[in-house]
């Protein structure tokens, strides 16, 4: 099992999710971030001041899946966040040693569904 | 504080009590012999009124920056704050001769920039006349921005505003409250169903198909997704505004105190219909869709008030219910229809405004009383549809003029300058793409929608 964790751009969320939905991938859990890294910051200006904003808004993914699921999974994010652009974000696989279902306590490769 | 310092306090102060009356009298005596003068009255009747509806802009703000996503609202409240400077300016240099002046019976050729005008218009100085004009002209122009919302470019918008100001608005103004020749047929509109009303919502809409539909609002197969509104407080704050100034868009353009009676009625019948129009609207999507929805009936009430705008003067207390309720069922049912043809009014600007300024419009015809000052009885009393046919061919040339005249302003607007923003600047929010400045700073806000 593996739990893929990906930053992407907010505006891409959409055609990330249609993406996920087309292979068959229905689970996934989106929470706000703010995070720098290889984009530059961009300028905003308040009341005549301009400043850089330099932490940027993502959104965080994550989603736990079994060995079968991973590249499918990987492959329809790329897909949907994908711009060529700097700033597309950065996808992380880490292994998932547990999970368990509450419902049912359901543990292992049933769990993740 | 000894005994004698506190005898002399109690003494100064019977006197104020004695001395305050007898200044009260001589004050009251100067104020009711200005008052004597039936002109000095009236403006200050026009002037408030004309306060009322200036007030109509934060309540046109407040509505649409609460029914649009929250990337979107230092955007739209620029276009709400910045349309009236415009407007002001554009009815001050060409809208007020167009609109007023000696002219045709097309439009007026007199009085740029008030020069050359007489002093006194429709019984009230000329400058407090004007005032209560701009801000009627403000409110028909700040209708389109929520048509077009969250997705037109700033530099288009106030390019707009000022030609709509300046040209459309009191062209159509003219024809009916100028002496043009709508007014000559025995056309009706009390206070603007169809000169603010009908031609804001005729604007919207050519403006909203011209932009096409916000990212995301219709799927593939054409069916309508939800873009839910980020504040609904705010925007029933700017309901409540709007009803509010109504009373003085409708109950001031009567220009005249009078004896009281007509303000009374157009007071008493811009409520009635507002209330019913509210009640309706929520009546219709509770049946429809199994929730009151508030947005919904808060629409409904804005519908009842635009419907009795043109007969609020003509008409008796028990129409204004059906007029309200009957425009609260209609906008509900507009704000369905344009879904299914795929226009996207993120506020429903033109089945509010639009839709529901030609049904208050034809109600002059309908429910308008001859012995209420109407030229001819309507429909109900006489049998006799004449008068819906003058208000037909009324609302029907001001909105094919409008069309025409918006059309060909959106379209060169979008050659030269550009009407829409692009995809990613649209996903991203107007606000940091037009402005550089969010609307809720150090909130964090998904803008994944």
């Amino acid at each position: 099992m593996k739990l893929i964790i990906a930053y992407i751009q907010p505006y891409k969320l959409k055609d990330v999710k249609q993406a996920l939905y087309k292979a068959q991938v229905y689970k996934v859990s989106v929470t706000n971030a703010l995070g720098c890294g290889e984009q530059q910051g961009y300028e905003e200006s308040y009341r005549g001041i301009k400043f850089e904003v330099n932490l940027l808004k993502k959104v965080r993914l994550e989603i736990a899946v079994n060995e079968n699921f991973v590249e499918k999974t990987i492959d329809a994010i790329i897909e949907g966040a994908k711009t060529g652009q700097i700033g597309d974000g950065k996808i992380f696989v880490v292994d998932l040693p547990e999970c368990v279902r509450i419902r049912t306590g359901e543990r292992g490769m049933k769990a993740i569904g | 504080m000894s005994a004698k310092a506190l005898r002399l306090c109690l003494v100064a102060i019977l006197a104020l009590i004695v001395a305050v009356p007898a200044f009260a009298g001589t004050v009251s005596a100067e104020v009711s012999n200005s008052f004597s003068s039936k002109q000095g009255l009236d403006t200050v009747w026009v002037l408030i009124a004309a306060f009322l509806v200036f007030f109509m802009q934060p309540g046109f703000g407040m509505v649409e920056a609460g029914f649009i996503r929250a990337k979107n609202t230092c955007n739209i409240l620029t276009k709400n704050f910045l349309d009236f400077c415009m407007a002001s300016l554009g009815f001050f240099l060409i809208g007020y001769a167009l609109m007023f002046g000696d002219g045709n019976s097309f439009a007026g050729s007199k009085g740029w920039c008030l020069f050359g005008l007489e002093p006194v218009a429709n019984g009230v100085p000329l400058y407090a006349f004007w005032l209560f004009q701009a801000a009627f002209c403000g409110a028909a122009a700040t209708i389109v921005a929520g048509g077009m919302a969250e997705r037109m470019r700033f530099p288009a918008y106030l390019i707009y505003s000022f030609l709509i100001s300046a040209f459309i608005y009191p062209v159509v103004g003219h024809w009916v409250w100028g002496g043009g020749w709508l007014a000559n047929m025995g056309f009706a509109d009390f206070a603007g169903s169809t000169v603010v009303h009908t031609v804001g919502g005729v604007a919207a809409l050519v403006g909203t198909s011209m932009l096409k539909p916000r990212e995301g609002k219709f799927a593939i197969d054409g069916k309508a997704n939800v873009i839910a509104g980020h504040n609904i407080p705010l925007a029933s704050l700017g309901v409540f505004i709007l009803w509010f100034s109504w009373f003085g868009f409708n109950a001031g353009s009567t220009l005249s105190v009078g004896d009281g009676s007509l303000i009374g009625r157009v007071a008493i019948n811009t409520n009635l219909a507002a209330a019913l129009g509210g009640i309706a609207a929520m009546a219709t999507v509770w049946k429809r869709f199994g929730k009151p929805d508030l947005s919904m009936a808060m629409n409904g009430a804005l519908a009842g008030l635009v419907a009795i705008t043109a007969p609020c003067a003509y008409v008796e207390p028990w129409a204004a219910l059906i007029i309200g309720a009957i425009a609260g069922y209609i906008v509900v049912r507009g704000v369905e229809l344009l879904d299914k043809l795929q226009i996207d009014d993120p506020v429903g600007a033109f089945p509010v405004h639009g839709i529901c300024g030609i049904w208050g419009t034809l109600c002059v015809g309908i429910f308008g009383k001859a012995s209420l000052g109407l030229a001819n009885n309507g429909f109900i009393y006489s049998g006799n549809p004449m008068q819906i046919g003058i208000q037909l061919v009324g609302s029907v040339s001001a909105i094919a003029f409008v069309a025409v005249g918006m059309g060909i302003i959106f379209k060169l607007i979008d050659l030269t300058v550009g009407l829409r923003v692009s995809r990613v600047e649209e996903l991203r929010g107007l606000d940091i793409g037009e402005h550089g400045m969010e609307a809720y700073g150090g909130f964090q806000i998904f803008n994944t929608v």
